[in-house]
């Protein structure tokens, strides 16, 4: 019998969806009861989560199913986003009239796939995953259905993750096909010499990954989706599929292709690289934030990657710290995106923040610190989850790749700072509504706040994530 | 002593910053912030006045030392003075105050971020110039740009943005390749505690590369003729507090982090590299100067004239001998109250007539008396008249380059001439000359403020000048020091004895 008690988290997840689902078509108009009641529940998931035993090492289901230490970190980290998001877009979805019964739990489904992503040591538990994780995702995107954008993004975001997804899973058909197994450590086993389908594996297996976490030449839809969702929408975009895709990706590249690293190394800086660069040039002509943050999240992608391209477990340690930091800064930043309402209606173009400074000193304050968080200027959290990085890069002697992200970063902090320049220096518009929610508030200054004193004790989250074993 | 002195001296500042911050905003409440910060800026000149009292001169090591593991396993943060660093923190501490009491005149909106944004400088441009490891160093280096920046973007001229956005992105380019370097010397040795590498020494094999990424930060931040560009730009358009604060201070990081981390860590790639710095160092004296002669604007003149001097602070540096370093500290120290002073100057007569065209004044001596004495005591430091501290400082320099090469020195010694003519036609054009224009008549003489600001300034660069032991006798040690720990002496003979 396997031992259940370890995947309480997930079962928990799992009841809640069905019980909410039931719940929310008995009850008439009950869309707002149950947004909370999903808050709720990812709140005990959470608890359910931290609550488990941190020692024990195991793996379920045939050794297909990992509870360890870098699963148990991930899902904290994705369900403690899943929780701010949660509170920061309440009164988003209402104004934007998609408040809907099933918009939570889809949010559930799609939280309940990363879940199983994240822990998953096998072939087909990991695509299981994905796919939950993908569909709720491809209705979220084309929720606000009477929108066009929306509309678009949805199908967008369908046609070409569906494409991925094939691509994925052709690639593990391959590797299954010369590796005789599905069981990521068995395939470590079974892999010792290298033949060319294994060496075609790996690359559409890092192709779909690439197109999850949106690295460059895979990022096409980001921008569009991004835009075109509601803005809700976007921020878990922004925010959850990047910790499942990060996860799976370190997965992946540590446990079954481990040995193979000369075979991936180049492909993952190659990523990298073009992320990191690609990123930072495009965003500079955007006028939409929301399109302007897709860019940047892009370019952010590419220097958690560049972490993992070093193949070394200060590496991996660097690049989920960058991770960690980065859910941060994202958060801060559309919950400054949240706020800029008048009349019901959501704004999100730059030149909508000129003069902001003037009307509201302290949202301003919280963006100039998230800003400049992002273009990874000292002292604020965002350098240190690039200086990470680099010591970890610099430790392997890859010093093209480090002085190609320090670039990269300056030509970032030129986009960066020309929001603050229309913020801080250009002449006033109207006001914005200053009243808004609680949840909202509470996650702008929390996350502002974090990257604000970072400084002060960073060993804090560098010691946690270096208890995290990969092997 | 268990007292963290310059651990309070960083964050005094920054607590400053946080109660203006929190104090309700209404326009009654203005005045008030303004004396808070004065305040705050004061006590922290009179602590480091303190610090400077109570610190043993004679000792070679680092005094009043703080370390606290700070990114575990890693970093420490670690800070520390020596005789050379505790005079920067002098001159920081005396020059901020000025800024804030000047702040009445020139900034006319959004005074409290103004204040709050000085005294976050201040604690970064403290931290500077104690820390004693390099990633602590790095931080505080990098930080100065944010409020900076905004110092510079919203309370600037009419070009502000490009100047701001100018000033941020070339010394970030600048400094990246530091944080490399940086992060390389971690790797080569396993430590960025400064005192620990210096007792290490780094290998000579990586030495000229490292150098190099420091060079690139250092060049840009000094600046070094041909990446100067931004400087007068920044100038031009900050407000006078700002400006004040880039010359007085934010330049002299580069200066400081060259004896301290260039000399002091890489002494065989410095040596190496002489003939760079010395070429670029005498094109800043020579060519800035000229540049310098033709301006309109008086803050663009002053601007390059700072190029210039800096370009005696480098040349100063890499002569690598006692008399050389010792005059490239003077002349930072000395061209931090002689720019901030005509920094000033230009403030007093733009907050009257707006404009900073030369043209536009003549006559001045006969409305503004009391001007034209500040000002020619300014005029008189700035071109190294005997008797100003701005003379100490170019002739050390000089005495240490002629003990170099002759021909360096020869070429620099024209500088200093160049020096006194676009100095003193500047002075000809505003203060003498016929009274034209109608409105520069109406022009009132100084407030009383403007008196106590300039006339501060004006007495330590006639002591300093009559008396230069203090200061002297501060960083003779350290710098003897860092001479015999590299064996730069000895470098040097050999280098000469081929």
């Amino acid at each position: 019998m396997e031992n259940l008690q370890l995947i309480i988290p997930e079962l928990f997840i799992s009841i809640m969806i069905m019980f909410l689902l039931i719940f929310g078509v008995f009850k008439k108009n009950s869309s707002q009861l149950v947004y909370n009641l999903t808050t709720v529940s990812l709140v005990a998931t959470l608890a359910l989560i931290i609550n488990l035993d941190t020692q024990i090492q195991s793996s379920l289901f045939n050794n297909s199913y990992n509870i360890d230490s870098l699963a148990r970190f991930m899902k904290i980290l994705l369900i403690l986003s899943g929780i701010f998001v949660m509170l920061s877009s309440s009164k988003y979805i209402q104004i934007s009239k998609i408040s809907k019964i099933e918009y939570p739990i889809l949010i559930l489904c799609s939280i309940l796939g990363m879940m199983v992503m994240i822990s998953s040591n096998d072939l087909i538990v990991f695509y299981m995953g994905l796919e939950l994780q993908s569909l709720a995702l491809y209705v979220l995107a084309s929720f606000n259905r009477d929108n066009l954008l929306s509309t678009e993004s949805g199908l967008k975001y369908f046609v070409l993750s569906a494409l991925s997804s094939g691509l994925l899973l052709y690639g593990c058909s391959l590797i299954y096909g010369f590796s005789e197994t599905t069981n990521f450590n068995q395939i470590m086993v079974n892999t010792k010499e290298i033949e060319y389908g294994l060496t075609f594996g790996i690359v559409f297996i890092l192709v779909g990954l690439a197109f999850k976490i949106s690295a460059v030449p895979f990022h096409m839809w980001a921008p569009d989706v991004y835009q075109g969702s509601p803005t809700s929408v976007t921020v878990f975009f922004a925010l959850l599929p990047k910790i499942a895709a990060l996860t799976i990706f370190i997965r992946f590249l540590y446990i079954p292709f481990y040995e193979l690293g000369d075979q991936w190394q180049m492909i993952i800086i190659f990523l990298s690289i073009a992320s990191m660069v690609f990123g930072a040039v495009a965003a500079i002509g955007q006028k939409n934030l929301k399109r302007l943050i897709a860019y940047s999240s892009i370019s952010h992608m590419g220097y958690a990657l560049a972490g993992l391209s070093t193949g070394s477990t200060q590496g991996v340690q660097s690049s989920i710290t960058y991770i960690t930091i980065y859910l941060v800064m994202n958060l801060a930043f559309f919950s400054c995106l949240f706020m800029l309402k008048r009349n019901d209606e959501y704004y999100e173009n730059i030149d909508d923040l000129s003069g902001l400074s003037k009307n509201h000193p302290l949202l301003s304050l919280s963006l100039l610190v998230v800003l400049f968080s992002l273009a990874g200027i000292p002292p604020l959290a965002g350098f240190f989850a690039k200086f990470y990085i680099f010591v970890a890069v610099i430790n392997e002697k890859m010093y093209f790749l480090a002085i190609v992200g320090l670039l990269a970063t300056v030509i970032a902090a030129f986009y960066y700072l020309r929001i603050i320049k229309i913020i801080y220096f250009d002449p006033e518009k109207e006001k914005f509504e200053s009243k808004h929610n609680l949840g909202l508030k509470f996650t702008l200054v929390a996350s502002t706040f974090f990257i604000l004193a970072y400084f002060i004790y960073p060993s804090g989250i560098v010691d946690i994530i270096s208890q995290i074993n990969i092997n | 002593m268990n007292f963290p002195i310059l651990s309070s001296l960083i964050l005094l500042p920054t607590i400053g910053a946080l109660f203006i911050f929190f104090v309700r905003s209404s326009n009654s409440q203005y005045q008030s912030s303004k004396y808070v910060a004065l305040f705050i800026t004061l006590a922290n000149f009179f602590l480091s006045l303190y610090l400077w009292i109570v610190f043993d001169k004679s000792i070679v090591n680092f005094q009043f030392v703080e370390e606290r593991e700070w990114i575990s396993g890693f970093v420490n943060y670690k800070v520390g003075v020596d005789g050379i660093s505790i005079l920067f923190i002098l001159l920081t501490t005396f020059i901020t105050p000025i800024c804030v009491i000047t702040v009445n005149a020139t900034i006319k909106n959004r005074l409290k971020d103004f204040l709050i944004a000085i005294l976050i400088l201040e604690t970064f441009m403290i931290g500077v110039f104690c820390s004693l490891d390099l990633v602590v160093f790095y931080l505080f280096f990098e930080a100065g740009l944010i409020p900076m920046f905004l110092i510079i973007g919203i309370w600037g001229g009419e070009r502000r943005v490009y100047s701001a956005f100018k000033f941020f992105l070339y010394t970030l380019l600048g400094s990246v390749l530091m944080l490399v370097a940086i992060i390389s010397i971690y790797w080569i040795t396993g430590t960025t505690d400064v005192i620990k590498l210096y007792e290490l020494g780094i290998d000579a094999k990586y030495q000229n590369l490292l150098w190099l990424a420091f060079f690139s930060s250092f060049a840009v931040k000094t600046p070094m003729w041909p990446v100067h560009t931004w400087l007068p730009d920044a100038h031009v358009e900050a407000p006078t507090a700002g400006s004040v604060l880039l010359a007085a201070i934010l330049l002299k990081m580069a200066g400081y982090g060259f004896i301290r981390f260039s000399l002091g860590l890489f002494p065989d790639a410095s040596l190496y590299f002489v003939p760079l710095v010395y070429t670029l160092s005498l094109i800043a004296i020579i060519y800035t100067s000229l540049v310098a002669l033709m301006q309109e604007d008086m803050k663009k003149l002053i601007a390059y004239s700072s190029v210039a001097h800096m370009g005696f602070v480098t040349l100063g540096i890499f002569t690598m001998t006692q008399q050389g370093i010792e005059g490239s500290i003077f002349q930072m120290i000395s061209h931090g109250l002689v720019s901030a002073a005509l920094f000033l100057c230009v403030g007093v007569v733009y907050d009257r007539l707006h404009t900073r065209l030369i043209n536009r004044y003549g006559g001045l001596v006969s409305i503004m008396p009391k001007y034209a004495i500040v000002f020619m005591v300014f005029t008189l430091g700035a071109l190294g008249l005997p008797g100003t501290s701005g003379f100490i400082g170019e002739f050390l320099v000089l005495m240490g380059a002629f003990k170099k090469n002759i021909l360096v020195a020869t070429i620099a010694s024209l500088g200093v001439i160049l020096g006194a003519a676009y100095m003193l036609w500047l002075y000809k054009r505003i203060i003498f000359g016929k009274l034209i224009n109608e409105d520069v008549k109406k022009m009132v003489d100084l407030k009383r403020f403007e008196i106590i600001t300039l006339w501060l300034l004006v007495l330590p660069i006639i002591f300093f000048g009559f008396y230069p032991e203090p200061l002297i006798n501060s960083i003779e040690v350290s710098v003897a020091n860092m001479i015999n720990m590299n064996d730069l002496d000895k470098i040097n003979k050999l280098a000469l004895g081929e």
